[in-house]
């Protein structure tokens, strides 16, 4: 079924797609991945150089976090997950958008307002103090209306499908909505000091909020990074590798165990803390759990692959997409690790936490949204290829170093400075007072700040090479992996 | 089953929310219903009206991003920040503001452990007392007078998700507010009778205006020093 569903997308008497829609989309997401780099390499070297903060209320560290995180997590990765949503549903579907572009674009500028309101109030002091979840109260009514209206016309296209059956993408797309709907509703019930008031206190309290926002925070984790963006990958690799998807049955299985598991998982965010000991060993079991079909999807994606492995050596658009596969696979064989509560003793608290979020943010969701937004610039603007792949493939290394570097130091910096806390010298005092620990974390905190600045350049070079494509200009170069290229024999 | 759910977009959906229901339903009804779960301990009282203006500031400027207020169980935390955090501690607390990082220290005890003067000093320059501090500054909270006109409001709403304001702590809420910030001018004994143990005090240093700096202070100064942990027992399960 799979691959019959992604053949006949090709047929030439396509209907009327909405790709105007998607282009909007992969424009504000390229915009706002560039801003939420710029944003994230700049509160990197404050930690390392902290005279960055300026002493000014908007510039300080505490301000610009949450402006990083919901630039990157919400603006970069959610537009590019409406894009990419719409755009498989209605091709895996055969059918328009439902709600035509009128109600398409009441999402676009919704979804854009959503994420003004939300990065204005940052800088002006106006938070809720919830991790992943700052936007205050009539911001969070906003997203709600919009979110809504996507539920809808995503539903309603697949309602109107002429395909008989729903495709895997879709699959886990629905799972997404559905369940970013819940987790947004519930975590953000908040009673506002008045109507004119932007200030609202969370109805939860204590110990039964931690838990809340765990259980927001981390399947935000699950279903916007990792729901969603399988759903990218079920549809992008294998077009990209022009390979049926490997193994339906793989997919079922995966699709099921993740919805179910995940959910279960935030605990092990509050490790040893006030939260009851049976919630926590519960959340650490089914973290461990939920390394299983993870993997699951991971060898579905890489091994979509199967024949058609020297793509890797001349297609650096599918190299994106397959590193960005292999990076959630360790991401997600790191997290189970991590969530063990003898482990999570050492890690949590340190930067070995925001180390393990970066391999899988900047390793698996931008890599595949790279991946994707350089297999559709060229479609929706109707060019015959990208301007220049050599460009792609020196964006793919300079990012990969990037990352590497990131996260080693963070590896690093977490776990020294874990046993730093804990050290004990002869006389049995502890050896280190807290500032040495963080006196000992600049250097550390100076490669992270670098391997950014590589990742925020490769996106630059992004940036260029699309402007390029989208003018329709086309760098004559040689194909990458040599002349030759037509394999020798596939091995 | 799923030869099913595949062709029908409707009963897809309710398949995937009933799936992704049962976690959080498990973990999280029994959280309220459990009266196991918050500890009983003498002392916890809802903050003063200075205090939870100062805990917005702190929330504000997202001072949980870098410090936590939750000290694990081990001997080394125990060592460095005191008791390990109880969960009656933060009853009162919306949002809860455990954090989930330490670029700083944990902050769940720092109540009382350094002056008035100390801290005001470090929130207008960090490395002034710390000479290795990577703590923005914090020079403008100093310069601000404290937004107090719809202290009423705030406590209404508290108490609207929970917390136990009298009509009496709500009706004097200004007069209180005053009373802890500027204890030389307004005797500060009503408003101790309403919070007991309150401590009042100039917290800025400047007695001609009451500050975000004085309320964030304030804050920082109750932090973990309500709570009388001779009170606690440890249960059967030894929690």
């Amino acid at each position: 079924m799979t691959s019959a569903s992604l053949a006949d997308t090709a047929t030439p008497d396509a209907p009327n797609y909405h790709d105007n829609l998607i282009k909007l989309f992969v424009i504000a997401s390229v915009f706002w991945g560039v801003a939420g780099f710029i944003a994230g390499d700049y509160i990197a070297w404050q930690l390392a150089f902290p005279s960055l903060n300026l002493d000014l209320e908007w510039t300080t560290f505490g301000r610009l976090r949450p402006l990083h995180t919901s630039a990157v997590i919400f603006a970069f990765g959610g537009n590019i997950l409406l894009g990419t949503s719409f755009y498989i549903v209605q091709r895996t579907s055969r059918a328009p958008l439902f709600g035509g572009a009128g109600l398409g674009t009441f999402i676009f500028w919704g979804y854009q307002a959503f994420i003004v309101l939300a990065a204005t109030g940052y800088l002006m002091g106006i938070s809720q103090g919830k991790e992943y979840a700052e936007p205050e109260w009539y911001v969070d009514l906003w997203l709600t209306i919009v979110w809504v209206a996507y539920l809808v016309a995503f539903a309603g296209t697949l309602i109107k499908r002429k395909e008989p059956h729903i495709y895997v993408a879709n699959w886990f797309f629905l799972a997404f909505i559905l369940t970013i709907a819940m987790l947004h509703i519930v975590n953000n019930l908040a009673v506002p000091v008045s109507v004119t008031s932007a200030k609202s206190y969370i109805v939860w309290s204590g110990v039964q909020d931690a838990m809340t926002q765990w259980w927001y925070g981390h399947n935000a984790v699950g279903f916007f990074l990792t729901a969603g963006f399988l759903g990218m990958m079920y549809y992008f690799v294998p077009k990209q590798a022009e390979r049926p998807v490997y193994s339906y049955r793989l997919s079922v299985i995966h699709f099921w165990a993740i919805s179910f598991l995940y959910i279960w998982a935030g605990p092990h965010h509050l490790h040893y803390t006030a939260l009851p000991d049976w919630v926590q060993t519960l959340g650490m079991t089914f973290s461990i759990m939920l390394w299983m079909p993870s993997w699951g999807g991971m060898i579905n994606g890489l091994m979509t692959l199967s024949g058609a492995w020297h793509k890797l050596r001349t297609d650096p658009i599918l190299r994106f997409m397959i590193a960005s596969v292999g990076f959630y696979g360790m991401s997600t064989f790191e997290g189970p690790l991590m969530s063990i509560k003898v482990v999570n003793s050492l890690s949590h608290y340190t930067d070995w936490t925001i180390g393990h979020v970066h391999s899988g943010a900047l390793g698996w969701n931008a890599f595949i949204s790279f991946g994707a937004i350089y297999y559709l610039v060229p479609k929706l603007w109707k060019r015959e290829r990208l301007y220049s792949l050599k460009l792609v493939n020196m964006h793919f290394w300079i990012a990969t170093i990037g990352i590497v570097l990131y996260i080693t130091s963070m590896w690093v910096s977490g776990i020294m400075q874990g046993l730093m806390w804990r050290a004990y010298d002869s006389l049995g005092f502890l050896q280190y007072s807290f500032i040495e620990t963080v006196e000992a974390m600049k250097p550390y905190y100076i490669i992270r700040a670098t391997g950014g600045l590589l990742f925020l350049s490769g996106a630059l070079i992004m940036v260029y090479n699309l402007y390029k494509t989208a003018k329709g200009d086309l760098r004559d170069e040689a194909p990458i992996g040599g002349l030759n290229t037509t394999p020798a024999a596939a091995e | 089953m799923q030869a099913l759910l595949e062709r029908n977009v409707v009963l897809l959906a309710i398949a995937v929310l009933i799936t992704v229901s049962i976690g959080g339903i498990v973990q999280l009804i029994p959280l309220y219903t459990m009266e196991s779960t918050i500890e009983k301990v003498d002392g916890v009282r809802p903050y003063s009206p200075l205090e939870q203006l100062g805990r917005n500031i702190y929330v504000r400027e997202g001072c949980y991003l870098c410090h936590s207020q939750m000290i694990r169980p081990f001997r080394d935390e125990v060592e460095r920040y005191g008791h390990y955090s109880l969960a009656a501690e933060s009853m009162y607390d919306h949002p809860f503001q455990w954090g989930s990082k330490r670029t700083g220290p944990d902050l769940a005890r720092v109540g009382g452990k350094y002056s008035n003067a100390w801290h005001t000093a470090h929130m207008i320059n960090p490395r002034a007392v710390v000479p290795e501090s990577i703590m923005p500054g914090y020079p403008f909270l100093a310069e601000r007078e404290l937004y107090t006109t719809d202290i009423a409001a705030h406590m209404e709403a508290l108490r609207t998700v929970g917390v136990p304001y009298t009509d009496d702590q709500i009706a004097n809420a200004l007069a209180d507010l005053h009373a802890q910030a500027n204890p030389d001018v307004v005797d500060p004994e009503e408003m101790q009778a309403r919070y007991p143990k309150a401590v009042a005090g100039v917290f800025d240093g400047d007695p001609k205006r009451i500050t975000e700096m004085d309320a964030l202070i304030a804050y920082l100064q109750v932090l973990g020093t309500m709570v009388d942990t001779k009170s606690y027992q440890l249960g059967p399960d030894g929690r």
